[in-house]
Protein backbone atom coordinates (compact mmCIF):
# COMPACT_ATOMS: atom_id res chain seq x y z
CA UNK A 1 0.00 0.00 0.00
CA UNK A 2 2.65 2.73 1.19
CA UNK A 3 4.85 1.39 -1.71
CA UNK A 4 1.71 2.22 -4.20
CA UNK A 5 1.12 5.74 -2.61
CA UNK A 6 4.62 6.35 -3.38
CA UNK A 7 4.65 5.12 -6.74
CA UNK A 8 1.26 7.12 -7.36
CA UNK A 9 2.82 10.48 -5.88
CA UNK A 10 6.00 10.50 -8.05
CA UNK A 11 3.42 9.89 -10.93
CA UNK A 12 1.41 12.74 -10.65
CA UNK A 13 4.15 15.21 -9.87
CA UNK A 14 6.07 14.47 -13.06
CA UNK A 15 3.00 13.76 -14.75
CA UNK A 16 2.05 17.60 -13.54
CA UNK A 17 5.31 18.33 -15.18
CA UNK A 18 4.16 16.50 -18.87
CA UNK A 19 0.96 17.89 -18.12
CA UNK A 20 1.64 21.43 -18.31
CA UNK A 21 4.46 20.80 -21.17
CA UNK A 22 1.26 19.45 -23.07
CA UNK A 23 -0.75 22.59 -21.82
CA UNK A 24 2.22 24.77 -24.00
CA UNK A 25 1.65 22.32 -26.91
CA UNK A 26 -1.76 22.58 -26.47
CA UNK A 27 -1.90 26.80 -26.18
CA UNK A 28 0.06 27.06 -29.30
CA UNK A 29 -1.49 24.48 -31.75
CA UNK A 30 -5.02 25.51 -30.77
CA UNK A 31 -3.79 29.18 -31.79
CA UNK A 32 -1.76 29.06 -34.71
CA UNK A 33 -1.76 25.28 -35.53
CA UNK A 34 1.95 25.04 -35.45
CA UNK A 35 3.23 21.73 -33.25
CA UNK A 36 6.01 23.90 -31.16
CA UNK A 37 9.17 21.50 -30.51
CA UNK A 38 10.81 24.60 -28.67
CA UNK A 39 8.11 23.96 -25.54
CA UNK A 40 10.96 22.05 -23.40
CA UNK A 41 13.44 24.42 -23.91
CA UNK A 42 10.97 26.77 -22.27
CA UNK A 43 10.98 24.18 -19.56
CA UNK A 44 15.04 24.48 -19.42
CA UNK A 45 15.08 28.71 -19.34
CA UNK A 46 12.75 28.60 -16.30
CA UNK A 47 15.02 26.02 -14.74
CA UNK A 48 18.16 27.45 -15.74
CA UNK A 49 17.83 31.41 -15.49
CA UNK A 50 16.46 31.04 -12.04
CA UNK A 51 19.55 28.80 -10.87
CA UNK A 52 22.11 31.00 -12.34
CA UNK A 53 20.19 34.62 -11.17
CA UNK A 54 19.53 33.25 -7.61
CA UNK A 55 23.34 31.81 -7.48
CA UNK A 56 24.10 35.80 -8.28
CA UNK A 57 22.47 36.78 -4.75
CA UNK A 58 18.56 37.09 -6.31
CA UNK A 59 16.36 35.83 -3.84
CA UNK A 60 14.81 32.99 -5.10
CA UNK A 61 11.11 34.15 -5.53
CA UNK A 62 12.58 36.87 -8.00
CA UNK A 63 14.76 34.68 -9.80
CA UNK A 64 12.08 33.10 -10.55
CA UNK A 65 10.39 35.88 -12.15
CA UNK A 66 13.02 37.26 -13.96
CA UNK A 67 12.56 33.14 -15.68
CA UNK A 68 9.38 33.38 -16.48
CA UNK A 69 10.19 36.64 -18.30
CA UNK A 70 13.07 35.41 -19.89
CA UNK A 71 11.33 32.65 -21.45
CA UNK A 72 8.14 34.82 -22.40
CA UNK A 73 10.76 37.30 -24.19
CA UNK A 74 12.13 34.21 -25.83
CA UNK A 75 8.56 32.95 -26.79
CA UNK A 76 7.66 36.50 -28.34
CA UNK A 77 11.07 36.63 -29.85
CA UNK A 78 10.35 33.10 -31.47
CA UNK A 79 6.71 33.93 -32.68
CA UNK A 80 7.53 37.67 -34.12
CA UNK A 81 10.66 36.50 -36.04
CA UNK A 82 10.71 32.66 -36.79
CA UNK A 83 6.78 32.62 -36.68
CA UNK A 84 5.26 34.99 -38.35
CA UNK A 85 7.34 35.84 -41.27
CA UNK A 86 6.37 31.85 -42.28
CA UNK A 87 2.68 32.45 -42.31
CA UNK A 88 0.94 30.41 -44.51
CA UNK A 89 4.10 28.32 -44.79
CA UNK A 90 3.09 23.98 -44.42
CA UNK A 91 3.00 22.34 -41.17
CA UNK A 92 5.80 20.66 -41.71
CA UNK A 93 7.63 23.91 -42.54
CA UNK A 94 6.69 25.52 -39.28
CA UNK A 95 7.51 22.15 -37.04
CA UNK A 96 10.71 22.40 -38.81
CA UNK A 97 11.45 26.01 -37.73
CA UNK A 98 9.98 25.02 -33.76
CA UNK A 99 13.18 22.13 -34.09
CA UNK A 100 15.65 24.36 -35.86
CA UNK A 101 14.37 27.22 -32.85
CA UNK A 102 14.99 23.98 -30.13
CA UNK A 103 18.68 23.48 -31.62
CA UNK A 104 19.57 26.97 -31.46
CA UNK A 105 18.01 27.72 -27.79
CA UNK A 106 19.96 24.77 -26.12
CA UNK A 107 22.95 25.54 -27.67
CA UNK A 108 22.67 29.26 -26.55
CA UNK A 109 22.17 27.95 -23.36
CA UNK A 110 24.96 25.40 -23.49
CA UNK A 111 27.33 28.80 -24.11
CA UNK A 112 25.47 31.45 -21.76
CA UNK A 113 25.29 29.08 -18.90
CA UNK A 114 27.15 25.74 -19.11
CA UNK A 115 26.89 22.15 -19.71
CA UNK A 116 26.50 20.88 -16.33
CA UNK A 117 24.04 19.67 -13.83
CA UNK A 118 22.20 22.31 -11.66
CA UNK A 119 19.80 22.09 -8.56
CA UNK A 120 17.54 24.57 -6.88
CA UNK A 121 16.87 24.27 -3.29
CA UNK A 122 13.44 22.48 -2.88
CA UNK A 123 11.35 25.82 -1.78
CA UNK A 124 10.56 24.27 1.33
CA UNK A 125 12.76 21.85 2.65
CA UNK A 126 13.96 18.88 2.08
CA UNK A 127 12.31 16.95 5.21
CA UNK A 128 10.00 14.02 3.33
CA UNK A 129 5.98 14.07 4.81
CA UNK A 130 4.38 11.28 5.58
CA UNK A 131 1.30 10.35 3.82
CA UNK A 132 -0.26 6.96 4.66
CA UNK A 133 3.29 5.22 5.29
CA UNK A 134 4.42 7.13 1.91
CA UNK A 135 7.20 9.58 1.91
CA UNK A 136 6.49 12.52 0.40
CA UNK A 137 9.16 15.28 -0.99
CA UNK A 138 7.51 18.36 -0.11
CA UNK A 139 8.40 19.85 -3.48
CA UNK A 140 6.03 17.07 -4.62
CA UNK A 141 3.29 19.60 -3.42
CA UNK A 142 4.51 22.40 -4.73
CA UNK A 143 4.97 20.69 -8.16
CA UNK A 144 1.46 19.44 -7.53
CA UNK A 145 -0.40 22.89 -6.50
CA UNK A 146 1.52 24.68 -8.99
CA UNK A 147 -0.16 23.01 -11.61
CA UNK A 148 -3.34 23.12 -10.50
CA UNK A 149 -3.32 26.84 -9.71
CA UNK A 150 -1.86 27.05 -13.66
CA UNK A 151 -4.62 24.83 -15.05
CA UNK A 152 -7.06 27.12 -13.10
CA UNK A 153 -6.11 30.30 -14.23
CA UNK A 154 -5.89 28.83 -17.98
CA UNK A 155 -9.32 27.83 -17.53
CA UNK A 156 -10.79 31.09 -15.97
CA UNK A 157 -8.94 32.74 -19.28
CA UNK A 158 -10.21 30.46 -21.75
CA UNK A 159 -14.01 30.41 -20.64
CA UNK A 160 -14.14 33.63 -18.70
CA UNK A 161 -12.60 36.56 -20.48
CA UNK A 162 -13.49 37.71 -24.08
CA UNK A 163 -9.49 37.46 -24.89
CA UNK A 164 -9.47 33.78 -23.94
CA UNK A 165 -12.96 33.47 -25.81
CA UNK A 166 -10.64 34.88 -28.95
CA UNK A 167 -8.04 32.08 -28.85
CA UNK A 168 -10.88 29.54 -28.94
CA UNK A 169 -12.38 31.72 -31.17
CA UNK A 170 -8.96 31.96 -33.40
CA UNK A 171 -8.70 28.17 -32.76
CA UNK A 172 -11.92 27.46 -34.09
CA UNK A 173 -12.30 29.44 -37.19
CA UNK A 174 -9.10 31.60 -38.36
CA UNK A 175 -11.19 33.39 -40.94
CA UNK A 176 -14.02 33.96 -39.21
CA UNK A 177 -11.82 35.37 -36.11
CA UNK A 178 -10.71 38.12 -38.47
CA UNK A 179 -13.88 38.64 -39.98
CA UNK A 180 -15.03 39.71 -36.33
CA UNK A 181 -12.14 41.61 -36.07
CA UNK A 182 -9.35 39.57 -34.08
CA UNK A 183 -5.68 40.37 -34.77
CA UNK A 184 -5.07 36.85 -35.01
CA UNK A 185 -1.23 38.05 -35.01
CA UNK A 186 -1.64 39.14 -31.45
CA UNK A 187 -3.74 36.45 -30.33
CA UNK A 188 -0.76 34.21 -32.04
CA UNK A 189 1.94 36.03 -29.76
CA UNK A 190 -0.02 36.37 -26.93
CA UNK A 191 0.16 31.80 -26.95
CA UNK A 192 3.54 31.90 -27.16
CA UNK A 193 3.99 33.86 -24.49
CA UNK A 194 1.40 32.11 -22.05
CA UNK A 195 3.07 29.14 -23.42
CA UNK A 196 6.61 29.95 -22.35
CA UNK A 197 5.41 31.49 -18.85
CA UNK A 198 3.95 28.07 -18.45
CA UNK A 199 6.68 26.32 -19.63
CA UNK A 200 9.10 28.04 -17.43
CA UNK A 201 7.13 27.94 -14.39
CA UNK A 202 7.25 23.86 -14.65
CA UNK A 203 11.01 24.19 -15.17
CA UNK A 204 11.15 26.28 -11.82
CA UNK A 205 8.83 24.06 -9.73
CA UNK A 206 10.52 20.90 -11.13
CA UNK A 207 14.00 21.51 -10.99
CA UNK A 208 14.48 21.01 -7.18
CA UNK A 209 13.35 17.46 -7.62
CA UNK A 210 14.66 16.66 -11.45
CA UNK A 211 18.02 18.80 -11.56
CA UNK A 212 18.17 20.77 -14.87
CA UNK A 213 20.94 21.55 -17.37
CA UNK A 214 20.95 23.20 -20.90
CA UNK A 215 19.13 19.96 -22.70
CA UNK A 216 16.45 18.78 -20.48
CA UNK A 217 13.88 20.56 -22.91
CA UNK A 218 14.49 17.77 -25.82
CA UNK A 219 13.21 15.16 -23.66
CA UNK A 220 10.67 16.71 -22.26
CA UNK A 221 8.99 17.80 -24.96
CA UNK A 222 9.07 14.72 -26.69
CA UNK A 223 6.95 13.44 -23.12
CA UNK A 224 5.07 16.68 -23.15
CA UNK A 225 3.95 15.77 -26.74
CA UNK A 226 3.13 12.45 -26.12
CA UNK A 227 0.95 13.48 -22.99
CA UNK A 228 -0.76 16.09 -25.83
CA UNK A 229 -1.25 13.17 -27.92
CA UNK A 230 -2.65 11.06 -25.57
CA UNK A 231 -5.70 13.42 -24.12
CA UNK A 232 -6.07 14.70 -28.41
CA UNK A 233 -3.94 17.54 -29.46
CA UNK A 234 -5.51 20.59 -29.03
CA UNK A 235 -7.57 19.94 -26.07
CA UNK A 236 -6.24 21.42 -22.79
CA UNK A 237 -8.30 18.84 -20.43
CA UNK A 238 -6.60 16.60 -22.68
CA UNK A 239 -3.55 17.41 -22.29
CA UNK A 240 -3.37 17.64 -18.10
CA UNK A 241 -5.27 14.20 -18.13
CA UNK A 242 -2.71 12.95 -20.86
CA UNK A 243 0.39 14.07 -18.64
CA UNK A 244 -0.49 13.33 -15.54
CA UNK A 245 -1.79 9.14 -17.22
CA UNK A 246 1.65 9.17 -18.57
CA UNK A 247 3.41 10.01 -15.35
CA UNK A 248 1.70 7.06 -13.96
CA UNK A 249 2.62 5.00 -16.32
CA UNK A 250 5.96 5.93 -16.16
CA UNK A 251 6.23 5.60 -12.34
CA UNK A 252 4.56 2.40 -11.76
CA UNK A 253 6.16 0.79 -15.44
CA UNK A 254 9.30 1.96 -13.71
CA UNK A 255 7.97 0.77 -10.70
CA UNK A 256 6.75 -2.54 -10.87
CA UNK A 257 8.34 -3.82 -14.16
CA UNK A 258 11.32 -1.91 -14.87
CA UNK A 259 13.44 1.33 -14.48
CA UNK A 260 15.53 1.06 -17.39
CA UNK A 261 12.75 1.34 -19.73
CA UNK A 262 11.31 4.18 -18.36
CA UNK A 263 11.89 6.89 -20.95
CA UNK A 264 10.45 4.63 -23.51
CA UNK A 265 6.83 4.30 -22.14
CA UNK A 266 6.31 8.11 -24.02
CA UNK A 267 7.47 6.54 -27.11
CA UNK A 268 5.15 3.70 -26.79
CA UNK A 269 2.73 5.93 -26.03
CA UNK A 270 2.87 7.67 -29.35
CA UNK A 271 2.97 4.87 -31.20
CA UNK A 272 0.07 3.53 -29.86
CA UNK A 273 -2.11 6.69 -30.14
CA UNK A 274 -0.75 7.08 -33.55
CA UNK A 275 -2.01 3.85 -34.83
CA UNK A 276 -4.56 3.03 -32.61
CA UNK A 277 -6.34 6.52 -31.63
CA UNK A 278 -5.03 9.38 -33.78
CA UNK A 279 -7.78 11.68 -32.08
CA UNK A 280 -6.59 10.64 -28.28
CA UNK A 281 -8.57 10.07 -25.68
CA UNK A 282 -10.86 13.29 -25.34
CA UNK A 283 -10.39 14.15 -29.35
CA UNK A 284 -9.95 17.88 -30.55
CA UNK A 285 -12.96 20.26 -29.02
CA UNK A 286 -14.59 20.42 -33.06
CA UNK A 287 -18.46 20.65 -32.90
CA UNK A 288 -18.88 20.98 -36.42
CA UNK A 289 -22.30 20.33 -38.53
CA UNK A 290 -21.55 21.39 -41.91
CA UNK B 1 -20.12 54.80 -48.00
CA UNK B 2 -17.81 52.46 -50.01
CA UNK B 3 -15.96 53.49 -53.25
CA UNK B 4 -14.26 50.61 -55.38
CA UNK B 5 -11.98 51.33 -58.01
CA UNK B 6 -10.28 49.13 -60.61
CA UNK B 7 -9.91 47.15 -57.78
CA UNK B 8 -7.29 43.59 -58.81
CA UNK B 9 -6.58 40.55 -56.91
CA UNK B 10 -5.71 37.15 -57.82
CA UNK B 11 -5.05 33.27 -56.52
CA UNK B 12 -1.27 31.98 -57.46
CA UNK B 13 -1.28 32.96 -61.27
CA UNK B 14 -4.86 33.84 -62.25
CA UNK B 15 -6.66 36.70 -61.88
CA UNK B 16 -10.04 36.45 -60.48
CA UNK B 17 -10.78 39.95 -59.80
CA UNK B 18 -10.07 41.65 -63.43
CA UNK B 19 -10.29 45.77 -62.46
CA UNK B 20 -13.78 46.51 -60.02
CA UNK B 21 -15.30 49.69 -59.88
CA UNK B 22 -18.56 49.65 -57.52
CA UNK B 23 -20.23 51.87 -55.16
CA UNK B 24 -22.38 51.65 -52.09
CA UNK B 25 -24.10 55.10 -51.65
CA UNK B 26 -25.15 55.26 -47.41
CA UNK B 27 -28.58 53.71 -46.72
CA UNK B 28 -28.92 51.58 -49.73
CA UNK B 29 -28.82 47.79 -50.45
CA UNK B 30 -26.91 47.18 -52.99
CA UNK B 31 -27.26 43.67 -54.72
CA UNK B 32 -24.24 41.25 -56.19
CA UNK B 33 -25.16 38.77 -57.80
CA UNK B 34 -23.62 36.49 -60.54
CA UNK B 35 -22.74 32.87 -61.46
CA UNK B 36 -20.78 30.43 -59.60
CA UNK B 37 -17.43 31.65 -59.98
CA UNK B 38 -17.24 34.97 -60.94
CA UNK B 39 -15.70 36.36 -57.82
CA UNK B 40 -18.53 37.76 -55.58
CA UNK B 41 -16.78 36.21 -52.44
CA UNK B 42 -13.35 37.24 -53.62
CA UNK B 43 -14.26 40.68 -53.56
CA UNK B 44 -16.30 40.76 -50.53
CA UNK B 45 -13.51 38.96 -48.83
CA UNK B 46 -10.85 41.57 -50.28
CA UNK B 47 -13.40 44.18 -49.25
CA UNK B 48 -12.95 43.15 -45.34
CA UNK B 49 -9.07 42.46 -45.93
CA UNK B 50 -8.72 39.08 -45.91
CA UNK B 51 -8.32 38.59 -49.56
CA UNK B 52 -5.01 39.98 -50.62
CA UNK B 53 -5.44 42.50 -53.90
CA UNK B 54 -2.69 43.32 -56.28
CA UNK B 55 -3.97 46.83 -57.37
CA UNK B 56 -6.85 49.69 -57.06
CA UNK B 57 -8.33 51.24 -53.90
CA UNK B 58 -11.20 51.18 -51.68
CA UNK B 59 -12.31 53.77 -49.87
CA UNK B 60 -14.92 53.78 -46.75
CA UNK B 61 -16.94 56.77 -45.59
CA UNK B 62 -14.27 58.62 -47.52
CA UNK B 63 -10.88 56.92 -46.11
CA UNK B 64 -8.21 54.81 -48.00
CA UNK B 65 -8.90 51.58 -46.37
CA UNK B 66 -7.24 49.01 -48.75
CA UNK B 67 -4.46 48.78 -46.78
CA UNK B 68 -5.89 48.55 -43.32
CA UNK B 69 -5.60 45.01 -41.52
CA UNK B 70 -9.05 43.47 -41.16
CA UNK B 71 -9.63 44.55 -37.94
CA UNK B 72 -9.48 48.12 -38.34
CA UNK B 73 -12.14 48.15 -41.11
CA UNK B 74 -14.16 46.17 -38.41
CA UNK B 75 -13.66 49.24 -36.12
CA UNK B 76 -14.30 51.47 -38.80
CA UNK B 77 -17.47 49.97 -38.98
CA UNK B 78 -17.75 47.34 -41.83
CA UNK B 79 -18.30 43.60 -40.91
CA UNK B 80 -19.19 41.01 -42.58
CA UNK B 81 -21.01 37.48 -43.00
CA UNK B 82 -19.26 34.57 -44.56
CA UNK B 83 -20.15 32.34 -47.04
CA UNK B 84 -20.66 29.43 -45.31
CA UNK B 85 -21.81 30.95 -42.31
CA UNK B 86 -18.65 30.29 -40.55
CA UNK B 87 -19.70 30.60 -36.58
CA UNK B 88 -17.59 29.42 -33.86
CA UNK B 89 -18.83 25.34 -33.70
CA UNK B 90 -16.96 24.75 -30.34
CA UNK B 91 -18.71 28.19 -28.46
CA UNK B 92 -21.70 28.94 -27.48
CA UNK B 93 -24.43 31.06 -29.19
CA UNK B 94 -23.70 33.76 -26.78
CA UNK B 95 -20.13 33.81 -27.14
CA UNK B 96 -20.36 34.01 -30.81
CA UNK B 97 -22.42 37.11 -30.50
CA UNK B 98 -20.18 38.33 -27.75
CA UNK B 99 -17.19 37.85 -30.46
CA UNK B 100 -18.93 39.73 -32.77
CA UNK B 101 -18.54 43.30 -30.70
CA UNK B 102 -15.21 42.02 -29.92
CA UNK B 103 -13.68 45.32 -31.17
CA UNK B 104 -16.73 47.42 -29.16
CA UNK B 105 -15.72 48.88 -25.67
CA UNK B 106 -18.99 50.37 -25.35
CA UNK B 107 -22.29 49.85 -22.57
CA UNK B 108 -24.60 48.67 -24.73
CA UNK B 109 -23.60 44.68 -26.02
CA UNK B 110 -26.25 42.92 -24.09
CA UNK B 111 -28.37 45.28 -25.27
CA UNK B 112 -27.53 44.34 -29.12
CA UNK B 113 -27.55 40.78 -28.17
CA UNK B 114 -31.08 41.11 -27.18
CA UNK B 115 -32.02 42.62 -30.00
CA UNK B 116 -30.20 40.44 -31.92
CA UNK B 117 -32.47 37.70 -30.06
CA UNK B 118 -35.72 39.47 -30.63
CA UNK B 119 -34.92 39.67 -34.27
CA UNK B 120 -34.17 35.86 -34.35
CA UNK B 121 -36.03 34.43 -31.16
CA UNK B 122 -34.95 30.86 -32.06
CA UNK B 123 -30.97 31.90 -31.22
CA UNK B 124 -32.79 32.90 -28.06
CA UNK B 125 -33.80 29.91 -27.43
CA UNK B 126 -30.76 28.05 -28.20
CA UNK B 127 -28.32 30.64 -26.36
CA UNK B 128 -26.30 28.50 -24.07
CA UNK B 129 -25.80 25.48 -26.87
CA UNK B 130 -22.60 25.27 -28.84
CA UNK B 131 -23.14 26.89 -32.51
CA UNK B 132 -21.79 23.76 -34.11
CA UNK B 133 -24.63 21.64 -33.53
CA UNK B 134 -27.53 24.05 -34.72
CA UNK B 135 -29.16 23.61 -38.01
CA UNK B 136 -28.06 25.43 -41.43
CA UNK B 137 -30.84 27.96 -41.32
CA UNK B 138 -29.64 28.67 -37.54
CA UNK B 139 -26.01 28.93 -38.18
CA UNK B 140 -26.85 31.42 -41.00
CA UNK B 141 -29.03 33.65 -38.74
CA UNK B 142 -26.26 33.15 -36.02
CA UNK B 143 -23.71 34.51 -38.52
CA UNK B 144 -25.61 37.58 -39.40
CA UNK B 145 -26.39 38.19 -35.75
CA UNK B 146 -22.80 38.49 -35.59
CA UNK B 147 -21.86 40.57 -37.81
CA UNK B 148 -24.50 42.96 -36.64
CA UNK B 149 -23.21 42.45 -33.23
CA UNK B 150 -20.23 44.55 -34.58
CA UNK B 151 -22.68 47.68 -35.27
CA UNK B 152 -21.78 48.09 -38.68
CA UNK B 153 -22.66 51.16 -40.84
CA UNK B 154 -21.70 48.65 -43.81
CA UNK B 155 -22.69 45.47 -43.99
CA UNK B 156 -21.76 42.84 -46.27
CA UNK B 157 -23.32 39.44 -46.38
CA UNK B 158 -22.13 36.58 -48.71
CA UNK B 159 -24.89 34.35 -49.88
CA UNK B 160 -27.29 34.52 -46.52
CA UNK B 161 -29.74 32.37 -47.95
CA UNK B 162 -27.46 29.06 -49.36
CA UNK B 163 -29.15 26.06 -48.89
CA UNK B 164 -32.39 27.43 -46.90
CA UNK B 165 -35.79 26.63 -46.93
CA UNK B 166 -37.90 28.94 -49.13
CA UNK B 167 -39.61 29.66 -45.66
CA UNK B 168 -36.22 30.68 -44.08
CA UNK B 169 -35.07 32.29 -46.87
CA UNK B 170 -38.05 34.73 -46.70
CA UNK B 171 -37.50 35.18 -43.41
CA UNK B 172 -33.68 36.25 -43.82
CA UNK B 173 -34.25 38.73 -46.28
CA UNK B 174 -37.41 40.59 -44.71
CA UNK B 175 -34.89 40.82 -41.68
CA UNK B 176 -31.96 42.29 -44.68
CA UNK B 177 -34.94 44.89 -45.24
CA UNK B 178 -35.68 46.03 -41.67
CA UNK B 179 -31.89 46.69 -41.59
CA UNK B 180 -31.81 49.07 -43.44
CA UNK B 181 -34.74 50.77 -42.13
CA UNK B 182 -32.53 51.05 -38.96
CA UNK B 183 -30.13 52.39 -41.05
CA UNK B 184 -27.68 49.87 -42.09
CA UNK B 185 -26.37 49.85 -45.21
CA UNK B 186 -26.26 46.25 -46.84
CA UNK B 187 -23.85 45.21 -50.07
CA UNK B 188 -25.79 41.47 -50.38
CA UNK B 189 -24.33 38.96 -52.54
CA UNK B 190 -26.29 36.25 -53.55
CA UNK B 191 -26.86 33.44 -56.27
CA UNK B 192 -30.32 33.79 -55.68
CA UNK B 193 -30.74 36.73 -57.75
CA UNK B 194 -34.12 37.63 -58.50
CA UNK B 195 -34.49 37.35 -55.08
CA UNK B 196 -32.05 39.93 -54.26
CA UNK B 197 -32.53 42.62 -57.13
CA UNK B 198 -35.99 42.45 -55.95
CA UNK B 199 -35.36 43.93 -52.20
CA UNK B 200 -32.34 46.25 -53.69
CA UNK B 201 -31.91 49.77 -54.57
CA UNK B 202 -29.38 48.76 -57.12
CA UNK B 203 -27.28 45.59 -58.48
CA UNK B 204 -23.93 45.11 -59.97
CA UNK B 205 -23.78 41.90 -62.22
CA UNK B 206 -20.50 40.43 -61.69
CA UNK B 207 -18.76 38.00 -64.94
CA UNK B 208 -15.60 36.75 -64.47
CA UNK B 209 -14.06 39.30 -62.20
CA UNK B 210 -15.86 41.89 -64.29
CA UNK B 211 -18.85 44.47 -63.53
CA UNK B 212 -21.04 43.30 -66.68
CA UNK B 213 -23.79 44.87 -65.99
CA UNK B 214 -25.06 47.45 -62.95
CA UNK B 215 -28.02 49.40 -62.40
CA UNK B 216 -31.75 49.93 -60.35
CA UNK B 217 -32.83 46.80 -58.72
CA UNK B 218 -35.89 46.49 -61.02
CA UNK B 219 -34.25 47.78 -64.26
CA UNK B 220 -32.03 44.87 -64.17
CA UNK B 221 -34.60 42.42 -63.09
CA UNK B 222 -36.94 43.75 -66.32
CA UNK B 223 -33.68 43.45 -68.76
CA UNK B 224 -34.28 40.42 -70.94
CA UNK B 225 -30.70 40.07 -71.50
CA UNK B 226 -29.77 39.26 -67.84
CA UNK B 227 -33.27 37.60 -67.24
CA UNK B 228 -31.71 35.20 -69.62
CA UNK B 229 -28.48 34.69 -68.85
CA UNK B 230 -28.78 35.03 -64.59
CA UNK B 231 -32.49 34.77 -63.76
CA UNK B 232 -33.20 31.29 -65.36
CA UNK B 233 -36.09 32.73 -66.87
CA UNK B 234 -36.13 33.07 -70.97
N1 LIG C 1 -8.79 29.61 -52.41
C1 LIG C 1 -8.82 29.66 -53.75
N2 LIG C 1 -7.73 29.28 -54.47
C2 LIG C 1 -7.74 29.32 -55.82
N3 LIG C 1 -8.78 29.74 -56.54
C3 LIG C 1 -9.89 30.12 -55.91
C4 LIG C 1 -9.97 30.10 -54.48
N4 LIG C 1 -11.19 30.55 -54.09
C5 LIG C 1 -11.84 30.82 -55.25
N5 LIG C 1 -11.06 30.58 -56.33
C6 LIG C 1 -11.45 30.80 -57.73
O1 LIG C 1 -11.72 32.17 -57.89
C7 LIG C 1 -12.84 32.35 -58.70
C8 LIG C 1 -13.86 33.20 -57.97
O2 LIG C 1 -14.33 32.52 -56.84
P1 LIG C 1 -15.37 33.15 -55.83
O3 LIG C 1 -14.92 34.51 -55.46
O4 LIG C 1 -15.57 32.17 -54.73
O5 LIG C 1 -16.69 33.24 -56.74
P2 LIG C 1 -18.20 33.38 -56.33
O6 LIG C 1 -18.28 33.76 -54.89
O7 LIG C 1 -18.73 34.44 -57.24
O8 LIG C 1 -18.83 32.05 -56.59
C9 LIG C 1 -13.35 30.98 -59.06
O9 LIG C 1 -12.89 30.67 -60.35
C10 LIG C 1 -12.74 30.08 -58.05
O10 LIG C 1 -12.48 28.81 -58.61
MG1 LIG D 1 -19.18 32.82 -53.39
Amino acid sequence: MAEFLQFLISGLTVGAVYALVALGFTLIYNASGVVNFAQGEFVMLGGMVTVFVSAAGVPLPLAAVIAIGVAVAIGLLLHRFAIEPARGASAVTLIIITIGASILLRGLAAIVFDKQFHKLPAFTGDTPVDVLGAAVQPQSFWVLGGTAVVVLALYVFLEHTITGKAVLATAANRLAARLVGINTTTIMALAFGGSAAIGAIAGILVTPITLTSYDVGTLLALKGFAAAMLGGMGNPLGAVVGGLLLGLLEAFGAGYISSTYKDAFAFVVILIVLFAAPQGLFGRRVVERV
Amino acid sequence: MLEVRNLRSVYGRIEVLKGIDLDVQTGEIVALVGSNGAGKTTLLRALSGVQPITSGEIRFKGQRIDRLPPHKRVELGMTQSPEGRQVFGPLTVEDNLRLGAYRRRDKAIDQDRDRIFTMFPVLAEKRHLLAGGLSGGQQQMLAIGRALMGRPKLLLLDEPSLGLSPLLVDQILDAIVSLKKDGITVLLVEQNASAALAIADRGYVLETGKVAHCGAGSALLADPKIKAAYLGIA
